[in-house]
């Protein structure tokens, strides 16, 4: 990917990041997020690997961060009003994140380099080989894998549930009515007969 | 490389301006169309110095929907309801549009075009996964829903939005499982491929159309497209008589134009996507690159772009009729409950997909040896 | 051509900005979505990695983690709904039953 496309989108996706983090409507964050996971996305792409970059989009974007906006409806979220307390743990919290980037960078710099295959296979990213590797070297992680999302909408429906109060099951009892007449049943009782 | 770009470029204009006409035309067709079927006259008021009069042709209406409207739309006052989200309360059209917008650049609109030297793919951008991208911007078109409900600061807006966007996503997954057999039947997401692998006979006369491969997914789709479009029969988050206008209560003027392009250019879009995957695309029966043949065994050589220009309009012709057969059905039922839609979406349409899909599968590892 | 080490350096740049967001955000939500950040980022080492040695098998790792992000993401908005439903917060200071 020329230099300048990946500089662009790589801002893009620094803008977005600090966009969550530093947003105090959680709505505006969950949208920053959408914009960062687009342009991973569009960077997956870019890196060869289409059908995972689609794929981003579909699941990511198209479906992971709607439930997080209809999470953020259904429970009316509001704006954070806390926005300058617990300044110590900001502060710390930022250093200790800073330390962490720095300790990366110095991983990334320090590893020796591997020369980059330049020669890749034709079918590099298509949908065709995602499938071939997924259904013959990684079947069972496949499997287990449909597996886990069964359990995961099973406990997600057993989470969120509201139980509805229970059916009366008490048949009033018509010897304790407290009405001035008596309920007729000679009219019930012809209408058995019938 | 310059040439490449321009022709992209062309092509890319082209099929903008071909969109946003046609959802301007649908607009017309919507109206004069409801007219026809309610036996009723239709807007025929507004003209330009009487032209039409002086003709002695009755008012069509086109200068009504087509001039006047938008014009009235686009200078109305723009407001945003107070204490409502600006930034969102003005981005929600747009992230509505958008996506459906983008879509179209996936339509094969014809075969390819020599001129001079270069052989052009009728197509405005060749991607080899188009289903997945048509699947990913479908996916994208629920934010503007949501955030136009929750933006307007108006609890029965937000209720529209809610149930607008649960019913989006539910209705994408039948979507989804109807485009995925239609991918293993012809084995490609590319949809200029689909549309290549249509043309031919059978039995020496039947065009090998997609919906007598996939009828099942045909069904499924057509459902599924609408009720994803939110048009009747599935428009409970816009219903009048129960949410005002449900999502885009609180948008008047250019916002709400442009909420209601949505609805026509995602009419547009459901009609291309049936086109393409079941009745063949740009294909014309018996039309192959260098002429007619018939299947009395008789050839009717043409020049190429005779053939192209063919196949451009058989593809247009096919899609306003697709989109006129929605419009009918809007004005002929009624509207569906919001339980009933939901259990039509869940119980109904995805167990149908998933049948359908396994029955694909096997039918094809079968045959296909 | 940008060479892999940029891609390495914006994927590590993304996750340090997720774990700032998860230790300086209380809105368990917004913490929520520094998580998921912090699975893409790593997502996006992964893929780059995977284009540098030319194998299909870091694509294949990103599609089951985006997998298995849904099913998290899925279960733990199911938890915060629960739990906003009891205690009628999401802000995390106040979810401290288990504080001395």
């Amino acid at each position: 990917m020329p230099i300048g496309i990946f500089a662009f989108l790589a801002a893009l996706a620094l803008i977005g990041a600090f966009g969550v983090i530093l947003q105090s409507n959680p709505v505006h964050c969950v949208l920053a997020l959408a914009l960062v996971l687009m342009d991973l996305g569009v960077i997956f792409m870019g890196l060869g690997a289409v059908t995972v970059g689609f794929l981003q989009i579909v699941v990511y974007v198209g479906a992971i961060m709607v439930l997080f906006l209809f999470i953020i409806f259904l429970l009316n979220i509001q704006a954070d009003p806390g926005a300058g307390l617990h300044l110590g743990l900001k502060l710390f919290g930022s250093i200790a994140a800073a330390a962490m980037a720095a300790e990366f960078a110095v991983i990334v710099v320090r590893t020796p380099k591997i020369s980059q295959i330049r020669t890749l296979p034709v079918d590099f990213g298509t949908v065709a080989a995602l499938a071939r590797s997924l259904f013959t070297d990684y079947l069972v992680a496949f499997e287990v894998t449909s597996v886990l999302l069964l359990a995961a909408i099973v406990g997600a429906i057993a989470l969120a549930r509201r139980f509805a109060p229970p059916l009366m099951l008490v048949v009033p009892d018509p010897s304790r009515s407290t009405l001035a007449t008596p309920p007729p049943d000679a009219p019930n009782a012809e209408r058995k007969s019938a | 490389m310059t040439a490449e770009l321009v022709i992209g470029a062309i092509k890319a204009l082209v099929i903008v301006m071909l969109v946003l006409g046609l959802t301007t035309l649908m607009l017309w067709f919507e109206r004069k169309g409801a007219a026809l079927i309610q036996d009723r006259i239709g807007a025929n008021r507004a003209d330009i110095f009487g032209i039409g009069k002086r003709f002695g042709l009755p008012n069509f209406g086109i200068i009504n929907t087509v001039l006047a409207d938008p014009i009235k739309m686009f200078t109305k006052e723009d407001f945003v309801p107070d204490g409502a989200d600006r930034f969102l309360h003005a981005l929600a059209p747009f992230l509505a549009l958008f996506p459906v917008l983008i879509t179209f650049a996936v339509a094969p609109m014809g075969d390819i075009l020599q001129v001079g030297s270069h052989t052009i793919d009728l197509q405005p951008a060749n991607l080899n996964v188009g289903a997945l991208y048509v699947l990913a911007t479908i996916g994208i078109g629920v934010y503007g829903i949501a955030l136009g409900g929750w933006a307007s600061n108006n609890r029965w807006a937000m209720l529209g939005g809610i149930r607008a966007s649960a019913q989006m996503i539910s209705y994408e997954i039948a979507m989804s499982l109807a485009i995925i057999a239609v991918v293993v039947c012809y084995g490609t997401l590319d949809l200029q491929e689909m549309c290549r692998s249509q043309g031919g006979v059978w039995f020496g006369f039947l065009p090998r159309w997609g919906i007598l491969l996939q009828p099942v997914s045909f069904v499924i789709l057509l459902i599924a497209g609408m009720a994803e479009s939110k048009r009747v029969p599935f428009d409970l988050p816009e219903g009048e008589s129960e949410l005002v206008a449900g999502y885009f209560t609180e948008y008047s003027g250019g916002k709400q134009a442009v909420f209601m392009m949505t609805d026509f250019a995602e009419v547009l879009l459901v009609s291309v996507l049936i086109v393409t995957f079941f009745f063949g695309g740009w294909q014309v029966p018996w039309l192959a690159r260098d002429g007619f043949h018939f299947p009395g065994g008789t050839h009717l050589g043409l020049p190429n772009l005779v053939v192209a220009l063919f196949e451009f309009v058989a593809f247009w012709v096919k899609v306003v009729i697709f989109c006129l057969f929605q419009i009918l059905i809007r004005w002929t039922l009624p509207r569906f409950r919001y339980d009933q839609l939901m259990r039509l979406g869940w119980k109904g349409l995805v167990p149908l997909g998933l049948i359908n899909l396994v029955v694909t599968a096997f039918v094809v590892v079968v045959a296909g040896g | 051509m940008t060479p892999i080490s940029y891609y390495m350096a914006l994927s590590a740049i993304l996750f340090a900005i997720g774990v700032t967001g998860v230790l300086v955000r209380r809105n368990v939500i917004v913490m929520f979505l520094s998580i998921e950040l912090m699975l893409n980022a790593v997502n996006l080492a992964l893929v780059a990695l995977g284009r540098r040695i030319g194998s299909m098998d870091g694509q294949v790792i990103v599609f089951f983690v985006m997998t298995v992000a849904a099913a998290e993401a899925a279960v733990g908005l199911a938890i915060i709904l629960s739990m906003f439903r009891n205690r009628d917060t999401v802000n995390a200071d106040e979810l401290n039953l288990l504080h001395w």
